[in-house]
């Protein structure tokens, strides 16, 4: 919870989730996120000395499905459902670095 | 100063499974864009992905197989990013419990016997195939979510030959494995290489150098060649190696950056909270262990041993499992190992990459082969006619008795047609016949190949031979 203590950098969160974000919203929401790291925050306070750390509350495990074929969707609802489309494919704004 | 590279490989293998690894769409490749798709596959919200069991089953098989421990408990965690081939926006991957650990891979490297260890190997999903236009991206999404291991390999080795030879390893160990078919031409096998150099006895690693997704074994080594040289040769002039992730242009035959550490990604990576771990009991392991099949290099040393095969014909016959499991099936029905052998590696091999073809498309098959042999053996035929019987077998399909009948291939051993054929070649050739008779022994190979010529190669070599000396000794 080291971003709690040091206050989260909003700007760079908003940038990694692509949200565009006006300077007086960044300093409402630093606020208000702050808070609610400082809320979480709490948990440290609990001594968890030997307890494993879990992925999950319940413990479920090997949820697997049959490696046998199921339905796919319509090629057609697929394309309509994109903004753009070409020749079957999904058409975005051009892309080179990966 | 000398310098020394350190190269490690992280190798993403698609597994053979038949539908994907979260949701049940069809693996399928070269198939119409975007046919093979669902809300899991294409990030719809709300929907819930499941996981493949025989994708969890492959990935620990490739696991014992490569000698790594399998992990009793393993999970998942999102990789977030944003880039189209990913509609969710994040991959799921195992970020710190993979399904395996450790492992190592042995391999011969130019003469020398080389162990190669891993770190570990961790299941995830595969990313859409993008395809680049003018202005734009097109993709398809038939791809997306199929299952991917990746094999990391622990920075040891030192040279293009040894990343080679341990791809090339890994490659054979996952198609006998039956885990994937690892073609590379349809990317289900491909290889992020990290390079670094240091001068020769400095012990921490020099700055890594990673270049990204290369499915060509001759790019990797052009690449891994061309980063050493590039390297060594920045430090000697002064220079410090960044580390950032390069591309190879194997038209220029070079690297190139794509993104330097300071605009690294930040993949945020946290538990997927819609998958539930995977434990993996020891029964099962079990289990699945006993299913192996044999692997190449003991295939290779029981070759060597028990059939008396060269070590580079069982080194080529092991190479790949089809044709191992084929010399294997023809062996059944002779004990001419040699021959067989033989067969596979001229023949079988030249007429195979000529059409373009796999030996499990070949209309010789195993038993055909085998009567073949036994023909030859048998003095009927001549290995120069049986290869003739192979090759109109492998173009038109037939009985080899019947061909050999047809084309009138048989041999002919019988004394009163060598007779006439022996008779002629002395009297058309003295100089030779002279010679032989002053002491030059190797004068009757002129003589034989008269014979041969005279026959049209159907006179048997040893019946000849055997005439023309008590003819030419007498």
């Amino acid at each position: 919870m080291s971003e709690a203590n040091e206050g989260m950098d909003v700007g760079y969160v908003a940038h990694l989730a692509r949200i565009d974000l006006t300077s007086e919203e960044t300093a409402l929401f630093q606020g208000q996120l702050n808070q609610v790291l400082q809320y979480v925050e709490q948990l440290n306070e609990l001594d968890v000395e030997g307890v494993e750390p879990m992925a999950h509350a319940i413990p479920v495990y090997n949820v697997l499905r049959k490696d046998e074929l199921g339905l796919s969707l319509d090629h057609a609802d697929v394309v309509a459902n994109a903004p753009s489309s070409s020749d079957g494919h999904i058409r975005v704004p051009k892309i080179i670095d990966q | 100063m000398k310098y020394e590279a350190t190269i490690g490989l992280e190798t993403h293998v698609m597994q053979k499974t038949n539908t994907k690894m979260f949701c049940s769409c069809k693996c399928e490749y070269g198939a119409e864009p975007n046919i093979h798709v669902c809300p899991v596959c294409l990030g719809y919200p709300g929907a819930l992905p499941v996981m493949n069991e025989k994708a969890i089953e492959l990935c620990c098989k490739a696991g014992m197989l490569l000698g790594c421990e399998i992990n009793p408990y393993s999970k998942w965690d999102r990789k977030n990013y944003f880039y189209p081939d990913m509609a969710k926006n994040y991959q799921i991957t195992q970020a710190d419990e993979p399904l395996c650990l450790g492992g190592q891979v042995t391999v011969e490297v130019e003469g020398e016997m080389k162990t190669f260890t891993l770190e570990r190997i961790h299941q995830e999903e595969n990313a859409a195939k993008n395809t680049h236009i003018a202005g734009a991206s097109l993709v398809d999404y038939n791809r997306a979510g199929t299952a991917l291991m990746e094999i990391v390999s622990n920075p040891c080795m030192s040279s293009a030959a040894d990343a080679l030879a341990y791809m090339a390893a890994v490659k054979q160990i996952m198609q006998y494995g039956g885990i994937s078919n690892c073609d590379q031409e349809k990317g289900q096998m491909r290889s992020d290489v990290n390079v670094s150099v240091r001068p020769v006895g400095q012990k921490e690693l020099g700055s890594k150098v990673e270049i990204k997704n290369m499915n060509s074994f001759a790019f990797i080594k052009e690449a891994i060649e061309y980063e050493i040289d590039r390297q060594t040769a920045l430090i000697e002039s002064g220079g410090s190696v960044v580390q950032e992730t390069r591309g190879y242009d194997p038209d220029r035959g070079e690297t190139f950056t794509q993104r330097t550490k300071e605009n690294a990604h930040d993949y945020r990576y946290f538990p997927e909270p819609d998958l539930m771990p995977v434990k993996v009991a020891a029964e099962q392991l079990e289990q699945w262990r006993s299913e192996l099949p044999e692997m190449p290099a003991p295939r290779r040393d029981r070759y060597v041993a028990e059939l008396g095969l060269p070590e580079y014909d069982a080194g080529v016959l092991t190479a790949d499992k089809a044709t191992a499991d084929w010399f294997e099936r023809a062996m059944l029905h002779t004990k001419n190992a040699k021959a067989v052998s033989n067969f596979i590696m001229g023949e079988m091999m030249r007429l195979l990459s000529e059409q373009d073809m796999i030996i499990s498309e070949s209309k010789v098959t195993p038993e055909k082969l085998a009567e073949i042999i036994a023909l030859i053996d048998a003095k009927t035929i001549s290995t120069g006619a049986g290869k003739q019987v192979f090759e109109a077998i492998f173009n038109e399909g037939g009985e080899p008795k019947a061909i050999i009948e047809a084309k009138g291939l048989a041999q002919v051993s019988d004394d009163s047609a060598l007779d006439g054929w022996a008779d002629e070649a002395i009297a058309n050739n003295p100089k030779p016949v002279e010679e032989y008779k002053a002491g030059n022994a190797a004068s009757i190979n002129f003589l034989m190949g008269q014979v041969m010529k005279a026959s049209r190669g159907k006179a048997n070599p040893g019946a000849v031979m055997q005439m023309l000396k008590q003819k030419l000794d007498a």
